[in-house]
């Protein structure tokens, strides 16, 4: 058996992208993610990798780019506000293929927001937050081993698909500290791809000097007459294929559940106890977990749907994920939402005491309180 | 027949995007003459900036890759710090530089990264029309300046040079000219120094290159030259800033 060590979520992530392969870290300091730099300012020596702190998070992520088109395994991280400034790069990354892993510790927003946790971020993650018709797989783990297992999936698919990833964390995931094997075990329930068992992928695409080769670019501007439509349509027959094979979700009490709490990161930790508490009544509740937020597990889901009665999305954002499980099912069931924000962590009782009084009223939640003023 | 004048190993054989008389295509070849000269065509990797200029991959031979406005710089410090056995160079204009990649540029340069930076400076940002420049003269006309650009409203002309001189991380920075052949063959002088620079690890490099834009300056190219060579160089004095 490996060793267990006590480490918190953001060494431990650093740590797993060294066991991935990572050899260049860029990245700026910021609130709660302060740890991975600082690890990976020592680390990277260790093992001959390099590590900037840069400028910028503009720089960090742009300097990744320089990294990753040489094939190096390439990294930043960030939080909120940060990953805001890093989308023109991640824009690029999607437009010049590049591989790279981006990890977003979300604190709360818009603007400056605070420090504390929150999972607000979700759509700018999700649906693209650079410009550009693009995607990026994200990933969300909702424990300090599964943070081990995804921050080496995340390598392997960057390379794979010549795409950034997102790893999509939060300040407790990246604060709180949990005994983990720093060991990637099996790749999550329910992967519908195959699990890539070597990192060396072969990369005959870099830049390293045209050396007995014909010289290469790698660029994102395409001027030509139909040349963009024509590569972005490429990009979405990508998108297809990752559609198809990347999704990942974790299901509790999936056979028999009349209600199904759907969560993801650590809200879903929380979601967890509230299920079993409600087992422990009689009450059938089961909850759905998103692994893969993009792709999202739309064809789960909606099979669930057929099974299931109510979902109930929990969130600590005023509602994002519960767009995507309202399109996944079609609407075909109801769902309720209960949301913290800016901050605010839903405890198990709030949940509790919210489910019953939103099914019991059965329906719609939000009154409309704000007034704007007259112009 | 004894052949006394070709084309660079490294220029592919392209015909030119640019406008007549400007002066990107001298940079250009004078960059491919010097790659020629120091055999690092196998070695280099080049990084194309936004702007007029970003198509220059479609000029030279060796492997190119293209920045997002301003992070040439940055993009080149990630290449060089992986590869430190490659020649990592950047061309960036004077919007991409000197504005909206001002932290880029003094950052890269303040770390000494090991690079190499060729920083055209024709005093309008061409490829979006010829809007005023950070390095537009004062009392200049452009399309954002219709009255000439006044100190009070739009600032002063910034000197990269200058500025890049005061950091201790800069190994090597000079201001060059391209108006006359004489000024063309010291500004090949100074661009083979800040390649070599790079293969002898000496650190940060950059020239300058004062250059013609005929169209937004609306000059004829004959006039265009001249304007650089009369009315440019007293704002942007050539020189060696700092070895």
């Amino acid at each position: 058996m490996t060793k267990k060590v006590l480490m918190c979520g953001n060494e431990v992530l650093a740590e797993a992208g060294i066991m991935a392969g990572c050899r260049f870290y860029a990245g700026y300091p910021i609130t709660p993610q302060n740890e991975i730099p600082a690890y990976m300012s020592r680390r990277m020596p260790e093992v001959g990798g390099v590590f900037i702190q840069a400028e910028s998070e503009i720089s960090a992520v742009n300097m990744v780019f320089g990294a990753s088109l040489t094939g190096v395994r390439a990294m930043t991280s960030s939080s909120s506000p940060g990953i805001s400034l890093k989308q023109e790069g991640i824009s690029y990354l999607a437009g010049c293929q590049l591989p790279a892993v981006i990890v977003n510790m979300m604190r709360g927003g818009p603007g400056l927001g605070n420090i504390a946790p929150s999972q607000s971020d979700y759509f700018q993650a999700t649906r693209g937050g650079g410009h550009g018709d693009y995607r990026q797989v994200v990933l969300a783990p909702a424990s300090l081993q599964e943070i081990v297992d995804l921050t080496v999936l995340s390598f392997d698919l960057a390379d794979k698909y010549r795409m950034p990833v997102m790893i999509l964390g939060d300040g407790i995931l990246g604060q709180m500290m949990e005994p983990v094997e720093l060991n990637p075990k099996s790749i999550p329930q329910r992967c519908s791809g195959q699990e890539i068992q070597n990192p060396k992928i072969e990369k005959d695409w870099v830049l390293d000097g045209c050396k007995g080769r014909e010289p290469r670019v790698i660029k994102s501007l395409l001027l030509g007459e139909g040349e963009l439509e024509r590569f972005n349509l490429r990009l979405q027959e990508k998108y297809a294929l990752i559609k198809d094979k990347e999704v990942r979700y974790e299901v509790l009490y999936g056979d028999d559940s009349d209600i199904m709490l759907v969560s993801y990161g650590t809200t879903s930790r929380i979601c967890r106890s509230v299920v079993e508490r409600l087992r422990r009544q009689g009450k059938n509740a089961g909850m759905f977990r998103p692994i893969s937020l993009w792709p999202f597990p739309e064809r789960a889901l909606k099979e669930l749907a057929e099974r299931v009665n109510k979902f109930f999305v929990v969130e600590m954002s005023c509602g994002q994920m519960v767009d995507d499980v309202k399109l996944s099912i079609e609407c075909r069931k109801p769902v309720y939402f209960y949301g913290r924000t800016g901050g605010g962590i839903p405890t198990e009782e709030e949940i509790i005491g919210e489910l019953q009084k939103r099914i019991d009223a059965g329906g719609c939640f939000t009154s409309i309180k704000y007034q704007a003023p007259s112009i | 027949m004894n052949k006394v004048f070709s084309k660079p190993k490294s220029m592919k054989n392209a015909s030119t995007h640019y406008c007549p008389g400007c002066g990107h295509g001298v940079v250009h070849r004078i960059i491919c003459e010097v790659i020629d000269e120091l055999d690092i065509r196998e070695k280099v990797i080049g990084i194309a900036p936004v702007g007029c200029a970003v198509i220059a991959y479609d000029y030279w031979d060796f492997d190119v890759t293209e920045a997002a406005h301003g992070r040439v710089p940055a993009v080149a410090t990630g290449i060089k710090r992986v590869k430190p056995e490659n020649i990592v160079f950047g061309y960036q204009g004077d919007g991409d530089l000197a504005a909206i990649g001002t932290a880029e540029i003094i950052h890269a340069a303040n770390r000494g990264e090991n690079i190499t930076i060729i920083f055209v400076n024709n005093a309008v940002y061409g490829m979006t029309g010829g809007q005023m420049a950070p390095t537009t003269v004062l009392k200049q006309k452009t399309s954002t300046t219709p009255f000439g650009r006044d100190k009070k409203r739009d600032g002063f002309p910034l000197k990269v040079s200058e500025l890049l001189a005061t950091l201790p991380g800069v190994s090597y920075v000079e201001r060059v000219a391209i108006h006359d052949p004489q000024h063309i063959l010291k500004a090949k002088k100074a661009i083979k120094r800040v390649f070599q620079n790079q293969i002898n690890g000496l650190g940060f490099s950059l020239v300058e290159v004062l250059s013609q834009c005929p169209t937004y300056l609306g000059h004829s190219a004959k006039e265009a030259v001249r304007w650089v060579a009369e009315e440019m160089i007293k704002e942007y004095p050539l020189g060696v800033f700092r070895q």
